[in-house]
């Protein structure tokens, strides 16, 4: 007897996990398919960009200053064993384009924007701001969920080349002028290693991926949430972990798809 | 609702992303916006190729003058056949000119080596399609041992 209950329990959750990947499909499908109005969605998709994008653009450049300095630092000290600290380069380079760039800028992204955004869809939700748009004939997939779906896809990718651009610079600075690398060599073997398909496209791939997966993740944690104080909270929590955990998993996918 | 000091932020972040991307494309990968000009392509067999690559630089006195485009095997004379792709600007080389296959440093990548040789007459000079008759195989490092042992059992 408690066998059969705790199968019949494991269907429940397979079940209500299933049903939920449905209405999270079915509320992108909902918010996506639709005749384009772009005269509409222009300024509700500025804003958000701005809410989005904007915001977040302080965060991601200040770690990735940070992150390529780490890197360039901790380069070096192991390079130098071996004389070749003129691959500090390379090194640097290769580790953000290909992982650090999308991934952590991804991890920030849906710590600082998709977070917001649950909380956001949330709170509307439970003060019954849904509810009302329907009432006067507006779409909320279309009015609410589409134009922040479709800035989170322009806006990560972008935060991710700024990360990446501003670490590298961040490991030329500390390897060039605190230890003294020659500058010219730093780029020169930095280029010869560096493929554009191989990584600045990968980079780009990886990254739409990432903001594709948390950008739904966070609207539907927030449309789905339960409208109380409570679960709110929980959705802005589940958002985030949930985000992160499917960025790391996808990210070694993804790796093994392109590097493998 | 959107104010215009939203658009011009938002004008400004956009700005900001194509740009590290530019820089990207530019700087780090270095890509030639002329894209590659006119070339032309030429053959040879080789031996063994060693660790050689498709896009290897092909160097004539240390200067990249080309690139390797394809290695495939010859199916009749079971050898290595490596396709060239030669930068048009260089069409003088003359028809004995050699190949070989070098190491840039020690443990470094293996690229192509192209020495000029003399002219025989002046029309003599290596055309799209041709084939290289003279090559020098990689160096293969086990193989320079096993000799070296083999002859120092001679010896004996």
């Amino acid at each position: 007897m408690n066998l059969s209950e705790g199968i019949a329990q494991l269907g429940r959750q397979g079940l209500s996990a299933m049903t939920a990947m449905g209405r999270a499909l079915l509320m992108l499908i909902g918010a996506l398919v639709a005749r384009p109005q772009w005269g509409k969605m222009r300024p509700l998709l500025v804003h958000q960009l701005y809410q989005i994008g904007v915001q977040s653009m302080l965060i991601t450049l200040v770690s990735g200053l940070f992150i390529g300095m780490v890197l360039g630092l901790q380069g070096y000290l192991i390079l130098v064993d071996f004389g070749a600290e003129e691959s500090l380069g390379p090194m640097v380079a290769l580790s953000l384009l290909r992982e650090l760039g999308p991934v952590v800028t991804a991890l920030l992204f849906a710590g600082r924007a998709g977070s917001a955004l649950a909380a956001e869809i949330g709170l509307m939700k439970a003060t019954e701001q849904l509810a009302s748009m329907e009432m006067m004939a507006v779409d909320p997939l279309r009015r609410v969920i589409a134009p922040r779906f479709w800035a989170g896809v322009i806006a990560m990718p972008l935060l991710a080349m700024m990360f990446t651009a501003v670490g590298i610079f961040g490991g030329h600075w500390i390897g060039v002028e605190w230890k003294g690398i020659d500058s010219g060599a730093f780029w020169s073997i930095l280029n010869a290693s560096v493929e554009w398909r191989q990584d600045i496209a990968n980079c780009l791939i990886k990254s739409l991926v990432f903001a594709f997966v948390v950008v739904w993740i966070a609207l539907f944690k927030g449309y789905d949430a339960v409208p109380t104080a409570e679960g709110i909270s929980r959705a802005t929590t589940e958002t985030v972990v949930h985000a992160s955990l499917a960025v790391l998993a996808l990210d070694f996918v993804l790796t093994a798809l392109m590097f493998g | 609702m959107t104010s215009r000091k939203t658009e011009l932020a938002v004008g400004v972040f956009l700005l900001a992303g194509l740009l590290a991307l530019l820089v990207l494309v530019l700087k780090v990968a270095n890509i030639d916006l002329k894209g590659s000009g006119p070339t032309y392509q030429l053959t040879a067999h080789f031996d063994n190729i060693g660790s050689l690559k498709v896009r290897s630089p092909v160097k004539v006195g240390g200067v990249v003058v080309g690139r390797v485009s394809a290695i495939d095997l010859d199916p009749v004379s079971l050898l290595p056949v490596v396709t060239l792709t030669i930068d048009a600007r260089f069409d003088q080389f003359p028809e004995t000119s050699s190949l070989s296959i070098l190491t840039a440093g020690l443990l470094g990548e293996q690229y192509v080596g192209l020495s000029p040789g003399f002219y025989e007459d002046e029309d003599a000079v290596l055309a799209d399609g041709d084939q290289v008759e003279d090559t020098r195989s990689a160096m293969v490092l086990e193989e320079l041992i096993g000799q070296f042992l083999y002859r120092a059992g001679e010896d004996k």
